[in-house]
């Protein structure tokens, strides 16, 4: 296989995780890179499910917005926001929610709020959007973000969404009945929660990753499983599926520069 | 019935300072060349609220036509922060905003609740989040059959709405299509309401039986403003430009630049410079 960056490993791994018979709540950005991959390679029959309201969206270059027209004109049918969130999220139809974040902690309770005190942040961020609640009604839970200090942090500053919250059976106790975050992919490595307390733990390191490389990229003291496997490396058609959508999509979005 | 008028009048007439304001529209359909209208008309102390306040509301903010927002997702979407919006919270420029942050969810379920004229809406929300300990408007009811705990937001009643819309026939029926959004419960749900319009035309004859129809006697004004959603978009009309997205964090990012950006692009200019946007893909 030909050379590959640790953002395409990340977004093909990202890929992978998804199946066909998934219903997939797709976030912006790195979320939504992987789960067009998936359906232009192993997923083609997959229903991709956009916020803005577009259902079973096939897009041919990645939307900027989770609203862009090229969802609405290739989606299958199109709802109003109220019916997106109230039937088809809430009213529990979806597999799988992907998401990414600024900042999460060792339980993927996420953070894209406020860097600093709520009232006084010394960085404020965009907001949960749909996060609070994708996180808890969608079956399962993926995330995508590159693993850094930054990122991945020993404490939250706030919890946009919640992940396993203090680890454990936090989730249960408070009345959920769905998995949550089954599945974090990042850049050098992916982590899936230990079964019992919850926490993040490694459980493949991509190639040419060393152990150190991910511990010193980790804001905690991150937990390896007993058994860690080499991440498969990008096949050509997958690499060559997500360049291609990618060089489709910078083009795209440079073409129609105009000041209003 | 909706008055068919020239934007400045329907802003004057149905904005006043202080009011509670929705400019809505997800992504599809943003009332760009109306929220110019606001900002060149001085308004100011108004409230606003928005789903996914971007690159309109940065300018409102920035310009300085808001004491505070309610909204659920405050970017630029797939660039980035929103600038003046950032600098308004982080350091007070140009003054303070008050915010009251809520998720898309509860936002949505309140419009829809404003619209059917109930005081509150309820769902199943916020299980674990941080937001109901910073905003006091998010509480919890009990379901009185079951017993649930379920988050409860108030309804969103605004004094005025304004969406841009498709196009609208001469007594003023209105038509969206695409991505809907929230507009059609952002508008039921307020006192009086502004659509603009790509274009006014004889018949509307609305596509599907199931088209989304705001009849005239349920929106207060209605204007004609050709590529009045530009950057954002019209489907069928012209594309959203993704480009311009992408330049607003560079013009954004500076006081002066912004300053001067709202200077010749708003208060120089006028509804009528946004037809050269519909023309173009047309």
């Amino acid at each position: 296989m030909s050379d590959f960056t640790p953002t395409e490993m990340m977004t093909i791994a990202a890929a992978r995780a998804l199946t066909n018979d998934d219903v997939c709540f797709v976030g912006i950005g790195a979320p939504s890179a992987a789960c067009n991959v998936a359906r232009l390679t192993h997923a083609p029959d997959i229903t991709l499910i956009y916020e803005s309201g577009t259902v079973g969206t096939k897009p041919d270059v990645l939307p900027l917005s989770i609203g862009d027209g090229e969802l609405c004109d290739t989606a299958l049918f199109t709802v109003s926001v109220p019916e997106m969130f109230r039937y088809w999220l809430q009213g529990g139809r979806i597999t799988t929610g992907f998401l990414g974040g600024a900042q999460i902690d060792r339980f993927a309770n996420l953070n894209t709020t406020v860097v600093g005190p709520y009232d006084r942040p010394k960085v404020r961020l965009p907001g949960g959007g749909g996060a609070p609640e994708i996180a808890s009604n969608c079956g399962q839970i993926f995330i995508t973000m590159a693993l850094s200090k930054r990122g991945f942090v020993d404490r939250l500053p706030f919890i946009t969404s919640m992940g396993h919250g203090e680890g454990g059976n936090h989730r249960e106790r408070l009345g959920m009945k769905t998995k949550g975050p089954t599945r974090v992919i990042t850049d050098l490595c992916i982590l899936e929660p230990d079964a019992t307390t919850k926490e993040l733990t490694v459980v493949s390191v991509h190639q040419g990753v060393t152990r150190e490389q991910i511990i010193n990229n980790c804001g905690w003291p991150i937990k390896f499983a007993e058994t860690v496997i080499e991440t498969p490396v990008p096949t050509e058609t997958e690499l060559t599926t997500l360049r291609d959508i990618n060089a489709r999509t910078r083009k795209a979005h440079q073409g129609n520069k105009e000041a209003a | 019935m909706a008055r068919l008028t020239s934007l400045a009048e329907a802003i004057s007439e149905n904005v006043k300072d202080g009011d509670t304001v929705a400019m809505e529209g997800f992504t599809h359909l943003i009332p760009y060349a109306a929220g110019h209208e606001v900002i060149r008309q001085g308004k100011k102390d108004l409230f606003l609220i928005r789903m996914t306040p971007d690159i309109l509301y940065d300018q409102l903010i920035g310009a300085g036509a808001a004491r505070g927002m309610k909204f659920s997702w405050g970017g630029n979407p797939g660039v980035g922060s929103l600038h003046r919006f950032r600098d308004a919270v982080e350091n007070q420029w140009p003054r303070p905003l008050e915010i009251e942050e809520h998720s898309h969810a509860a936002m949505a379920n309140a419009y829809e609740a404003g619209a059917a004229n109930l005081p509150f809406a309820m769902l199943r929300g916020y299980i674990g989040a941080d937001l109901p300990k910073v905003n006091p408007n998010i509480k919890q009811v009990t379901c009185p059959f079951t017993g649930e705990l379920l988050a409860a937001v108030p309804a969103i009643r605004p004094d005025v709405t304004i969406i841009h819309a498709l196009r609208a026939d001469r007594k003023g029926n209105v038509l969206l299509e695409g991505i809907v959004g929230v507009q059609k419960e952002a508008v039921l749900a307020a006192r009086r309401s502004i659509v603009t319009v790509e274009e006014i035309v004889d018949e509307l004859n609305p596509p599907s039986p199931n088209s989304v129809v705001l009849p005239s006697w349920a929106v207060t004004a209605v204007v004609e403003v050709p590529g009045g959603a530009f950057p954002s978009y019209a489907q069928g009309y012209y594309p959203r430009s993704n480009a311009f997205y992408i330049a607003w964090d560079e013009i954004a990012r500076d006081r002066d630049s912004f300053r001067k950006w709202i200077e010749e692009n708003i208060m120089k200019a006028g509804p009528e410079d946004f037809a050269k946007h519909a023309k173009k893909a047309a």
